[in-house]
């Protein structure tokens, strides 16, 4: 059978736009059909921007790469309809355990707090991410929206103007000539959009390499994420054991620095590294292997005028904390309300700056927590290591040192504290968690749950206070979501959104982050607050 | 928070210092390196006050 990864998905076809007389402009194009790619597209599209995905392969990526994929990213593919599909697919886990030397140094479960519609994390390998986000856009398609998919369309050149971006790209059969209102670069780690236009990519790249395979086996590990430090099958090194869908496992392990990739590589060097970590009697069969070197950088700026950069292209992490291709999703959603309004002519371009500030937040967020786990696994320095086993030998035993373990700090989404779109806090005493910039945490509801009901628009939360049910202001609408603690039989909407206030309003933006909260509504208060939270205060 | 206690606080100085000796008696370098990074972390959760942790790091460092 072949592998999805094997079957051309948006083989290449010839596009009028190649034998139109005059370059062809389109308002968006997005370079890359990887996961950023289509998440942006559709995103555009579902709200009836026409959008053009450029791609220089047809099919998803080689490989299952990313294969943990936490709540937010699902919480906004939901938006994209396609979350539950992932859901359903992927394999649930919430224990792990931490080995060291020969032994277990403690067990642990990540305990999802009740009361979401979406699981912590699930495993999913990025193959299957991709092809269902392709399918997503092929509904959209026969649903008439402005989505198309160019397999085989490689950018060679890019050209820069005041208010257009010119593109050479090559097909199997000619190169054309595309022009776009705004660009969205999501062209991964290797970005030629970032070379093409002398970009910087700056920070550090991590003297590791690692050896990363997928295995199909029938074995009864449990369903638990297993890391290993200085285990004896990897003296010295780091080791991962995770599972996924189908029967495939994941495997990573650490390799030093100094090794010759395509030796590790071969087949015969692998596998029996592997029946060491498994045991020599378990049946496997590889299915991809690769040899990874991480890096921890970004661009100094993700928005260049009319070319923007989400992703991989625009910043790149360790795997440990699957924060690639999850924060890239995030990286999306705060970009496409924002140009979407801008495209519409409801907001100044100066908007796209906060995507700028928002999301190089997070990228230095993730980059500082994937380095410090990077620092753990991978000790710099003899004092580090000592320290590194002192905690691992102590964890052992005692309870308080468990915390100090980080093989990885799972992926969760990123407060936009301080950004220029928030209005200060005016909900005193309000719950931390839901303060200006947050993301909204969900919450059960009588019917069903919180976060789809405030997905892609303006909305006025109301919590057992008045207001209007609908308002404009500057060209933007706001609907009311008016809810009562009544409607929460578990409280979780009390203490998420009311702490001990009696009542609250909240704005939400289209991305489902807080952009004010007050307890009661105040008209001039909440419409000073859409004018800030567009960019027109 | 506490400011870090940097008059004499423990009782029996010397009984506490013949006990860390004692603590690293017969432990090869590395065994009490071992120790010494062991008790560092033990005694930092005891303080667990973050800023009184900072302040000692930086007590601790070396003047030049
Ligand atoms: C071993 C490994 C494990 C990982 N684990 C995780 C994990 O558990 N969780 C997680 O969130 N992330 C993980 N990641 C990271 C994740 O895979 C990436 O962050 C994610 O793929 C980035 O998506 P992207 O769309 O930005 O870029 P990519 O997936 O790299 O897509 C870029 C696309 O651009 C296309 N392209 C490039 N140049 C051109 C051109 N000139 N013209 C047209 N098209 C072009 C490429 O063909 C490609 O399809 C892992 C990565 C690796 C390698």
């Amino acid at each position: 059978m072949n592998k999805i990864f094997e079957i051309p998905l948006y083989a290449y076809e010839r596009s009028p736009d190649q034998d139109a007389p005059a370059p062809v402009r389109h308002p968006v194009v997005v370079i890359g059909a990887g996961p950023i790619g289509l998440a942006a597209a559709i995103d555009l599209a579902q709200d009836d921007v026409p959008v053009v995905v450029l791609d220089d392969n047809d099919k998803v990526s080689f490989g299952s790469r990313a294969i943990c994929f936490a709540k937010r990213p699902l919480e906004i593919l939901d938006r994209l309809g396609c979350g539950h599909e992932m859901v359903e697919k992927g394999v649930k886990w919430d224990v792990g355990k931490v080995f060291f030397d020969t032994r277990k140094v403690f067990e642990f479960n990540l305990l999802p707090e009740d009361g979401h519609e979406f699981p912590a994390f699930i495993n999913l390998q990025q193959y299957y991410f991709e092809e269902y986000l392709v399918n997503r856009v092929r509904q959209l398609q026969d649903a008439g929206k402005p989505i198309e998919i160019r397999g085989q369309n490689r950018v060679e050149a890019i050209g820069t103007h005041d208010d257009h971006v010119k593109l050479e790209v090559a097909t199997p059969e000619d190169s054309y000539t595309l022009e776009a209102d705004w660009l969205i670069a999501c062209d991964g780690a290797g970005s030629p959009t970032r070379r093409m236009l002398g970009l910087d990519f700056v920070g550090r790249v991590f003297e590791d390499n690692f050896l990363i395979a997928d295995v199909v086996m029938e074995a009864d590990f449990p369903t638990e994420r297993w890391f290993w430090f200085d285990p004896p099958f990897n003296r010295g090194q780091s080791a991962l054991l995770h599972k996924q869908p189908d029967g495939v496992w994941r495997i990573d392990l650490q390799l030093g620095w100094d090794i010759d990739k395509e030796e590790e590589k071969k087949p015969e060097n692998v596998i029996p590294r592997l029946k060491a970590m498994l045991g020599e009697d378990v049946e496997f069969e590889l299915e991809w292997v690769s040899i990874y070197t991480f890096q921890c950088r970004r661009m100094e700026k993700f928005r260049h005028g009319r070319v923007i950069f989400a992703g991989d292209a625009a910043h790149q992490v360790s795997p440990f904390g699957a924060r690639g291709a999850n924060s890239g999703v995030q990286d999306t959603d705060n970009l496409v309300w924002k140009l979407k309004l801008v495209i519409e002519g409801k907001a100044p371009e100066t908007l796209l700056e906060s995507y700028d500030t928002e999301r190089i937040h997070g990228a230095d967020e993730n980059i500082l927590n994937s380095t410090r786990s990077t620092d753990f696994i991978t000790p710099k320095s003899e004092m580090s290591r000592i320290l590194r086993d002192a905690v691992l030998d102590l964890a052992e035993e005692h309870d308080f040192a468990r915390p100090l373990v980080n093989s990885g700090r799972l992926s969760v989404p990123c407060t936009y504290d301080g950004s220029p779109l928030n209005t200060a806090d005016a909900l005193e005493d309000g719950p931390a968690r839901t303060r200006p910039g947050a993301p909204c945490p969900d919450a059960p509801l009588v019917d069903g749950f919180l976060l789809p009901k405030l997905a892609g628009k303006f909305t006025l939360l109301t919590i057992d206070a008045d207001a209007p049910d609908h308002f404009e202001e500057s060209g933007i609408e706001v609907t009311r979501l008016a809810l009562s603690v009544k409607d929460d039989k578990s409280l979780a909407l009390k203490q998420r959104y009311l702490g001990v206030a009696p009542s609250a309003v909240y704005l939400i933006r289209p991305d489902q982050h807080v952009a004010a909260r007050r307890e009661s509504w105040n008209e001039n208060i909440f419409r000073t607050a859409v004018r800030r939270a567009t960019g027109q205060e | 928070m506490a400011d870090l206690i940097l008059t004499p606080n423990i009782d029996g100085p010397d009984d506490f210092y013949a006990d860390l000796l004692a603590a690293h008696e017969g432990l090869s370098k590395e065994e009490s390196d071992a120790l010494n990074a062991r008790l560092i972390l033990v005694l930092a959760n005891h303080i667990g006050d973050r800023k009184a942790l900072a302040q000692a790091i930086t007590a601790a460092k070396a003047k030049d």
